[in-house]
Parts: C-alpha cells; sequence; structure tokens
C-alpha cells in the first residue's frame, strides 16, 4: 500500500455525446420515408443505397429542426455550415463514408441547465450540434451471415456534444432525460427509446485527491448506450472500476500513461467491457463533401425558427410553481410535453382556477395517459372542457369524486361536462330542502347511532355523513349535508 | 512542405481503403502521390495573405429540399443487383462484434 491510495477525494469527470434520430417526414439526403420497424429495405432509393451517379440533397426540414434545438440550448448558430465525409468501412453504411460535420457544425457553446434532485439547476456546457445520417442496420441473428436492413440508413440523426460538466451519476442521467424532454417539446424527436431514436456515448474519468496531488484516470468512452438504464450503469460501473484499478496501480493507471480507450457495453452482466480496435480505427480522413454545397443560416431563417421555440420545460416549471403556486411534482409532472401545459395555460386564461384545473389533469386523467402511454394532453381534453369543469368544482356545482367522473366520461366520449354531470345527476346538490330529505332518511333508519352520535362520538358521525352521500348517490355538497346534519343532531 | 509520401504511408491508406497492393504498386504509387503533392507545394508559394479560407469548393448555397416522402425502390429492385441476400436484407459476410 502507497501513500497515494489514501484518497481524499474522487470527482468523476463525465461528458456525454447524444445522437438524436430528427423526426423528420423523410431521410437527410433522399426522400425516402423515415420511418422505423417497417419490413426490411423497403424505405431505399439509389441515394440511401449508394448507387453509383447518384447525389444527395440536403433535407431543410432536417437543418431546421437542428438549428432550433442549437438555438434553444443557447447555442450560436454560424452563418455558414458545411458537411464532410468521414471515412470507414462498415456492411451497414452503403457508401464507405458517413456524411457528418467536421469542422463547421451547425450549432457550438451552448449551456443546457438541468435540473438536479435538490431543486437546483447545473448549467451543463454543449460543446457542439451537428448533423449527420444515420447508418443501416445489421442483423446479427440470420444463419451464418450477416443481413444489412437500408431502412435507416441515411436518417437525420443529431449529435449533441457536452463539455466534461458533470460529476455524478445523478447529474448525467438529469442532462440525458431533459434532453429528451427538450427535443420532444421542441417537436423534433419523438425520443422513443425502444425504437433506438436516442443513443449515449459518455467519456468518463476520474480525478482522485491522494496525499496532496491530483490524479486523473484514463477517459474511458462507452459506446452505443441506447437506454437509460444502460447509461446509468455503464456510468456508475466505470466510476468503480477506474477507482478500484487506479488504486492498484496509482502511478500507472493515469490518463498521461493510458491516455484515452474505448469500451463497450454488455446489456447482461452491465458492465463495461473491453474493446480490442484495429490501430486505424479512428483514421477516419475527413473531408467536405463535394456533393453537397454549404448552407447559409441568415439571420431571417434562424430568426423565424426562434421565434417558433417558444417557453422551454424549465422556465415554464418555474413558472407554474411561482404564478400558480404548484409543488414542484405537479409542476414537474404538467411539464414534461409542451402539449399538456398548453392545455393548462389555455384553461387558465378563459378562467378556470389554475390548481382545479392541475387536480383534475392529474388525478384520473394522469393515471389514464399513463395507462395509454401517451401524454396528458393525447387524451384529447379541450381547454373549453376542463375550464368549465373546473369552474363546476369552484361553484360547488360539482364534487371532486364527481368531477372526475365526468372527465373520464369526457376523455372516453366527449361532450359537456355540465350536460355529462346533468344527465349522469352528477351535479352537487347544496339545496337545503332537498339535502333534508337525505339528512332525516339517515337520521330516521339509524336510531343507534343516532343516539351516539349525540353524545359525541365523532366516528358515527362519520356513518352518518357516510349515509346521506349515499343516499344522494355522492350529490350532497358535503359541506352543506354535514352543516345540516350536526344542526339536526344537535338539536 | 507537406508530409512526404513513403511507401509505409501507401500501404497504410491501402489498408484503410481495403486495397491489397502489390510491392510493385506500392513503390508506383508512391511516386505518383508524392508528384502530386509537390504540385501543391508548389500552389503553397502563392502569397494567399489576403484571401479568405475556402471551406467548399462550390460556391452554391442552400440547395435544400422540402421534406416530402416521395416512392424508392422497391425491396426486389433494391436487392436485383445484390451479389447475394438472404431474405430481404443484403448478405454480407459475418460481422463479429458490435452491431447498430
Ligand atoms: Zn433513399
Amino acid at each position: 500500500m502507497t501513500r497515494t491510495t489514501n484518497i481524499s477525494k474522487v470527482t468523476p469527470v463525465v461528458g456525454l455525446e447524444i445522437h438524436v434520430e430528427l423526426a423528420t417526414q423523410t431521410k437527410m439526403f433522399c426522400r425516402c420515408i423515415n420511418q422505423f420497424g417497417d419490413e426490411p429495405n423497403t424505405h431505399v432509393c439509389p441515394v440511401c443505397m449508394a448507387m453509383p451517379g447518384s447525389l444527395p440533397v440536403m433535407n431543410r426540414q432536417a437543418v431546421a429542426f437542428s438549428i432550433k434545438v442549437g438555438l434553444a440550448l443557447g447555442c450560436t448558430v454560424p452563418e455558414y455550415t458545411k458537411w464532410d465525409r468521414k471515412n470507414y468501412y462498415y456492411p451497414d453504411l452503403p457508401k464507405n463514408y458517413q456524411i457528418s460535420q467536421y469542422d463547421l457544425p451547425l450549432a457550438a457553446h451552448g449551456v443546457f441547465e438541468i435540473p438536479l434532485e435538490s431543486g437546483e439547476t447545473k448549467a451543463i456546457r454543449v460543446l457542439r450540434a451537428h448533423l449527420e445520417e444515420d447508418a443501416g442496420k445489421n442483423i446479427h441473428d440470420l444463419p451464418g451471415c450477416t443481413g444489412v436492413d437500408l431502412n435507416r440508413a441515411g436518417v437525420p440523426l443529431l449529435e449533441i456534444v457536452s463539455e466534461p460538466d458533470m460529476n455524478s451519476v445523478e447529474e448525467v442521467l438529469g442532462y440525458a432525460r431533459s434532453m429528451q424532454r427538450l427535443v420532444r417539446w421542441l417537436g423534433v424527436s419523438e425520443a422513443n427509446m425502444q425504437m433506438g431514436h436516442m443513443r449515449f456515448e459518455p467519456n468518463i474519468n476520474l480525478h482522485i485527491e491522494a496525499g496532496g496531488q491530483t490524479y486523473k484516470t484514463p477517459i474511458v468512452e462507452v459506446k452505443n448506450l441506447n437506454s437509460f438504464r444502460a447509461l446509468e450503469r455503464a456510468v456508475a460501473y466505470e466510476i468503480s472500476r477506474q477507482t478500484s484499478e487506479w488504486k492498484a496501480d496509482p502511478e500507472g493507471f493515469t490518463l498521461a500513461k493510458l491516455g484515452k480507450q474505448n469500451r463497450g457495453y454488455d446489456d447482461n452482466t452491465e458492465k463495461t467491457v473491453f474493446q480490442r480496435e484495429k490501430e486505424e480505427a479512428h483514421d477516419y480522413r475527413y473531408f467536405p463533401d463535394p456533393d453537397l454545397p454549404a448552407v447559409v443560416v441568415d439571420e431571417a431563417w434562424r430568426e423565424s425558427i426562434a421565434g417558433d421555440i417558444g417557453e422551454l420545460p424549465l422556465a415554464r416549471r418555474q413558472r407554474y410553481m411561482d404564478a400558480y403556486r404548484l409543488a414542484f411534482q405537479e409542476a414537474d409532472a404538467l411539464t414534461m410535453d409542451a402539449a399538456t401545459g398548453d392545455l393548462l395555460d389555455a384553461a387558465v386564461a378563459v378562467g378556470a382556477e389554475p390548481k382545479r384545473c392541475v387536480n383534475l389533469l392529474l388525478g384520473r386523467a394522469a393515471a389514464i395517459a399513463k395507462e395509454r402511454d401517451c401524454t396528458i394532453a393525447d387524451l384529447g381534453i379541450a381547454a373549453g372542457q376542463l375550464a368549465e369543469l373546473a369552474t363546476m368544482l369552484t361553484d360547488s356545482n360539482i364534487n371532486a369524486t364527481s368531477a372526475e367522473t365526468v372527465l373520464v366520461a369526457v376523455i372516453e366520449d366527449g361532450g359537456s361536462p355540465a350536460e355529462i354531470a346533468e344527465v349522469q345527476g352528477l351535479l352537487q346538490v347544496s339545496d337545503t330542502g332537498r339535502l333534508e330529505v337525505w339528512v332525516d332518511e339517515a337520521i330516521a333508519e339509524n336510531p343507534d347511532a343516532v343516539a351516539k352520535a349525540r353524545e359525541g362520538d365523532k366516528k358515527v358521525l362519520g356513518f352518518l355523513m357516510g349515509q346521506v352521500m349515499k343516499k344522494s348517490r355522492g350529490a350532497a355538497n358535503p359541506g352543506e349535508a354535514n352543516k345540516l346534519l350536526k344542526q339536526k343532531l344537535g338539536g | 512542405m507537406s508530409q512526404p509520401i513513403d511507401e509505409n504511408m501507401v500501404r497504410h491508406i491501402g489498408t484503410l481503403s481495403r486495397i491489397e497492393l502489390t510491392d510493385d504498386e506500392v513503390r508506383t504509387f508512391a511516386k505518383q502521390l508524392g508528384d502530386v503533392l509537390e504540385y501543391f507545394d508548389k500552389l503553397q508559394q502563392l502569397d494567399t495573405e489576403d484571401v479568405a479560407p475556402m471551406a467548399h469548393a462550390v460556391e452554391l448555397t442552400n440547395v435544400l429540399a422540402d421534406d416530402a416522402p416521395r416512392n424508392g425502390l422497391s425491396t426486389e429492385q433494391a436487392l436485383a443487383n445484390a451479389p447475394q441476400h438472404e431474405r430481404d436484407f443484403f448478405r454480407v459476410p459475418k460481422v463479429l462484434g458490435e452491431g447498430s
């Protein structure tokens, strides 16, 4: 044991590359459909199959989507951007080069604020975001060969590269999840993990303070993680692996001696694994693609995209906490996507009480959305319907339980909440004359309970209240009925 | 001066490009590529003090297409020229290691 292994502090230093598949209708350089999950080689053409003589034409929407993400991340979007060829050989890459951006990316030097569990936020710097094409898919489970499906070849892929500003597994996950929320929010990607719309490549090393010195372990890049779980496990595993490797060899296991390394990830063991690579694997020989003219993003184009961005998730969540007085969890749940908050804001704009709307949205509606694996907004509730129902609650025309029933009916069949409540007999009764009938019946039918209640038994009072509610089929205004019941018992 | 092209570099480029080269070819290409680069060295002698760097050889910009689908090839057409296919996949020798 050497002196240096007395570690006083270990700081993980993590940067993250995120690949996001853009939700354009068509591919990046041809007009084949950009769609996951279809039969192999059904969305292909001479361009994405790299037939000789075919020429790529850039998809305007892919460029616009990328600029949108860049601007939302506070990046500089330079006026002049171009595409380069990254040369390597793999069966899923028909041209033997990938069209990517080398020295003049579409967006650079931004900052992304991510929420931490403490409720604070942390600013993670974004180095660059560039637009490139995805490769096809190799299918490995065929007998004695590999199969290639080129449906994905040429699909636009935005690669967002962070600075190494994350210092814990929590921060890495927070950044990745926030990015998923952002690209969905902006409408540029479905960011569906099962469909491979997002892939992660973290690079990780440790700054270890021991014996008055700081040691840096080799930077490890883990390739191709396609779930949040894999990302979490890979980073956590690297932190513990690098700690023990360094302890075993404090002078040798360092960045200065070993440089950068690539590792793969094994889903079964949830560990990273050493990858043997050919020496020339990273000799990509980038050069400008002569087939693709550069793109000039002028002020007018940039401004029109910027004007389209609107309020971003963190800002909206804060506004909900400030203006609507929502708890963090509520505000967070309502800002998972843009449309649900838009619905809330629209209902409030026509006069509904924010808190009533929020309770409605986060009750049965949220549960149904979860069952259907969609957003609350996808349930199709109109702002007018939500406002009407919320106002019925405010005016005590319906109780909370019945309002949930009405909301479910609205989700399932549509219609006006007031009419549904009327038809289903769910309107709340506050009228003393009608309440008195139920209260009197409950008293007459339960002489024992009444006697105990008169002696001050609170539990029995609750029982009698339950009888009143039952007789009214939930329609009695509980406050009014309770008052009346007490009055009669107190006599 | 640009980096001289020696035979090792020609072999390296050959490997990167998946081209098998005989010793004779390596010698020939080293000479030819060397001559080409020598010519570029001549260009380096020009005074480019006041010339902005050129990022792209084509002056055109913003050749962009609308994001509207058009029919491509049928699967049958797509596979027609492939040396081999397995069901509707292009068939290639077994790829080992990570696939994406
Ligand atoms: Zn195509």
